[in-house]
């Protein structure tokens, strides 16, 4: 499966699953990162991580390793 | 002013909190309504603490800013704080800043706060940027669905601020809960009215939703503070479950989901998006994080916030405050004053020298404060500030530092105390922790006279001198980071780094006004009492003794901080500087670094010297067995606890006295450990030393180093997974 972490910059895709617990998982979800949402990867920090998305309207940044837990298509 | 509030106001004291995300323009609106002096940024959870303020015109009603949070789960800080204080101390009404132009997501934490059963406005901010954007709200349509009052507000423009907190106080004062319209879907609804009915009795009435909702979540600190019984456990599990497999999901992400389900429909009914390209924070945005520009634009920033605020401005006012203003102007009109009412010439000294003197300073490092806090102000209020953790989270987050450590690491190069202040910008606690106990080990102006003078006396020949203690900082701080991080205080997953960045903005003059007052504020209070005492403490040690049988004031060589220095000197004997002499300096350094050279001026009876004079030099030279016990010496002056000012800023950071000595400890130990070293080590290489006690009691310290950097992270395990794998 996909995950977010696989997007190329420019792509809108949409969440399908979102894996991991706890914490992060909430964090991800709180955030507004839910099942079906919409998310524009805009772009990756000059060092190659973390990544920035568009999710709701507004601007994230998320770290690869993070972002590996949502899946998405 | 409404006849009707004033009434009111007679014979009831009312409660009003502030709740909504960060960067919702909340602490402008609190800043609105009290008028009083705080913070305003635009930065993720930088209100840890509770501010309250009364508001404006009336003098019963409190308000409290609670810190801007997204969500109400148990798992920050920031979150738990809030949910506390709105169960437990129950305001009257909440005033729910939401961010107009970030609808969707501001409305998700609105969902949570109406389930609490306290009367609830909802304040609907940014609206004069709405309007230009040509973005269509319906506001009554969205009141009527939320099931509270709506009004609409620019807090910035300070408009619409008094309205809601009038609403407020009348809803307060009709004590009118907002019923919560939103509603889950039917599997989750029963399951709620489910857990409501094992709670009865348990919870208040008024509470009842959101314990249902929280219990459905398995909320960690709900079920703690229900502590249910066994039964009833049993059947609550039994009512997830089943939720759970019906709809194929854990139950907290049921409910975070079935929340912005509703948003998104809600949306659809009240807002009408207006198309458009890029905004102008985009475009801003695609060229100062661009991929090949972001790190050129980041150094330049850098670059002039370091030389305006450190090197040339920075220097001037320091320079004038301390010289001048105190040097010049205070110390010698307040000597004058003590002498013409003829007061004892001790407590002239105590008075001059001692305090004026000590903690002159530390506030000389209030002006160069106020330029840096400026610029952080508006890096921060523009909306950089989270940037630059974008751009530098991969290099920092390696030793569990946060991207944002870099700007208290490069300030620190300057001076430790602004240093360690600029830690605020890190909302993570553990990070800013973690930056607040390294940053200091980054040698700051004040330790560099130190190496010239060690550097002149015992390697004439080596320029690199400073270079390579900037290098030994560094390195230092980076193995710190890799072994605090082991350690079971810092161990753990790395913080969600799942952060907003949020739009530019042109910050405003009075915000970055009152940011950059509040710390200057809090450091000058500070001076004012620990490094008061603590300066007349040193003053008085250094310039106090017992001599022919009494006591009284004497020379420093024969003064209690001799004595003390004697008793100390044994210790240092391991690293290579065990006179009295070296000792006595460390201790004198903790006043102000730039005190160790003096001080050793003072012991060496050459009087104020400075660091390049020739006596001094040679004297030195003549303090250490070899090159490399001098090395020790620098090496555990630079890493070891830093000077009052710093550790009264570090104090204050830390808001703990329990971590205020942990840090010190930690600082004064590795500075040991470091020095140990180097000295043994060193000495045995040089020929210096030949293999003894010494050199295995080095090795052994060598050894458990790199343990400790090596050895697998100390892991937080769950109840119930087998603890205390590694003592």
């Amino acid at each position: 499966m996909r995950t977010l972490k696989d997007v190329k910059c420019g792509e809108t895709v949409s969440v399908m699953k979102l894996n991991g617990t706890g914490a992060l998982k909430r964090r991800i979800m709180d955030m507004g990162i839910t099942r079906g949402t919409q998310i524009y990867v805009r772009k990756v920090a000059p060092l190659g991580d973390p990544v920035e998305v568009n999710v709701r309207g507004y601007e994230l940044t998320i770290r690869k390793n993070e972002a590996e837990n949502i899946e998405v298509a | 002013m409404n006849a009707v509030i004033q009434k009111e106001e007679k014979y009831m004291s009312i409660k009003i909190a502030l709740a909504g995300n960060p960067n919702c323009g909340k602490t402008t609106m609190f800043n609105d309504l009290t008028g009083s002096s705080q913070y305003v940024g635009n930065w993720p959870g930088v209100t840890v603490e509770k501010k309250e303020g009364k508001l404006k015109g009336h003098k019963d009603v409190v308000i409290t800013d609670l810190p801007g949070i997204y969500s109400l789960s148990p798992y920050t800080l920031e979150e738990v704080v809030s949910r506390n204080y709105l169960i437990n101390e129950r305001p009257d009404a909440i005033i729910n800043l939401v961010d107009g132009t970030n609808l969707e997501r501001n409305l998700y934490l609105t969902t949570q706060i109406l389930e609490l059963g306290i009367p609830v406005i909802i304040a609907l901010n940014m609206m004069d940027l709405v309007e230009k954007s040509g973005d269509k709200i319906d506001v009554k349509k969205l009141g009527a669905a939320l099931g509270c009052e709506v009004v609409e507000t620019s807090a910035l423009k300070g408009k619409g601020s008094m309205e809601a907190a009038e609403k407020a106080i009348r809803l307060a004062a009709a004590n009118k809960a907002s019923a919560p319209r939103h509603e889950f879907g039917k599997p989750v609804e029963e399951a709620l009215q489910a857990i409501a009915d094992l709670n009865e009795g348990i919870v208040k009435q008024e509470h009842t939703r959101w314990y249902a909702v929280k219990m459905f979540e398995r909320d960690e600190k709900v079920m703690e503070e229900i502590r249910l019984d066994q039964t009833a456990q049993d059947k609550l599990e039994t009512i997830i479950s089943s939720v759970e497999q019906e709809l194929n999901d854990d139950s907290e992400s049921i409910i975070t989901n079935e929340r912005y389900d509703y948003i998104t429909n809600l949306m659809k009914k009240c807002v009408h998006k207006q198309r458009r390209g890029m905004t102008a924070s985009d475009k801003i945005d695609r060229v100062v994080t661009n991929r090949f520009l972001a790190l050129p634009i980041f150094f330049v920033v850098m670059c002039i916030v370091y030389f305006v605020s450190v090197s040339w401005l920075g220097t001037i006012v320091t320079d004038w405050t301390n010289d001048t203003f105190f040097g010049e102007w205070i110390q010698p009109a307040v000597g004058t004053w003590l002498e013409s009412v003829g007061a004892a010439s001790w407590l002239n000294g105590l008075i001059v020298d001692g305090i004026i003197g000590g903690v002159g300073a530390v506030l000389g490092f209030v002006p160069q404060m106020l330029i840096l806090f400026f610029f952080l102000s508006i890096l921060e209020d523009c909306g950089y500030m989270a940037r630059v953790a974008f751009i530098m989270d991969r290099i920092f987050r390696k030793f569990g530092l946060s991207g944002k450590s870099f700007i208290p690491m490069l300030i620190s190069s300057g001076c430790g105390v602004p240093g360690i202040m600029a830690t605020k910008t890190i909302e993570n606690e553990k990070d800013r922790r973690m930056t607040i106990m390294t940053t200091t080990f980054i040698p700051c102006g004040a330790k560099l006279p130190i190496i010239a003078l060690i550097g002149a006396a015992m390697f004439p020949q080596f320029t690199l001198m400073g270079p390579l203690l900037y290098f030994l900082g560094v390195i230092t701080v980076v193995i710190s980071g890799i072994i605090l991080k082991k350690t079971k205080l810092f161990a753990g997953d790395p913080a969600p780094f799942v952060m907003e960045l949020p739009q530019y903005h042109i910050p405003s003059a009075k915000g970055v006004w009152i940011h950059m007052w509040e710390r200057g504020k809090a450091f000058i209070i500070k001076a004012g009492t620990v490094i008061f005492v603590a300066c007349g403490v040193i003053w008085f040690l250094s310039n106090f003794g017992f001599s022919d049988g009494g006591f009284g004031m004497v020379e420093e060589s024969a003064s209690l901080l001799a004595v003390i220095g004697s008793f100390l000197a044994p210790l240092f004997a391991p690293l290579g500087f065990g006179n009295w002499q070296a000792a006595v300096a460390t201790v004198s350094g903790l006043v102000a670094k730039e005190n160790v050279v003096g001080t050793l001026g003072v012991l060496f009876g050459l009087g104020e010297v400075s660091e390049t004079d020739p006596g001094l030099l040679a004297q030195i030279s003549l303090m250490f067995p070899h090159a490399m016990a001098a090395v020790s010496f620098l090496a555990f002056n630079l890493l070891c606890a830093p000077c009052f000012a710093a550790i009264g800023a570090i104090k204050r950071e830390m808001a703990s006295a329990k971590w205020t000595w942990f840090a010190i400890g930690y600082q004064t130990i590795l500075a040991y450990a470091i020095a140990l070293m180097i000295n043994q080590l060193g000495g045995l290489i040089l020929g210096a030393y030949s293999f003894g006690a010494g050199t295995v009691f080095a090795i052994l310290v060598l050894i458990g180093f790199l343990y400790l950097i090596f050895r697998p992270a100390a892991k937080q395990r769950k109840a119930g997974a087998p603890a205390g794998a590694r003592a």
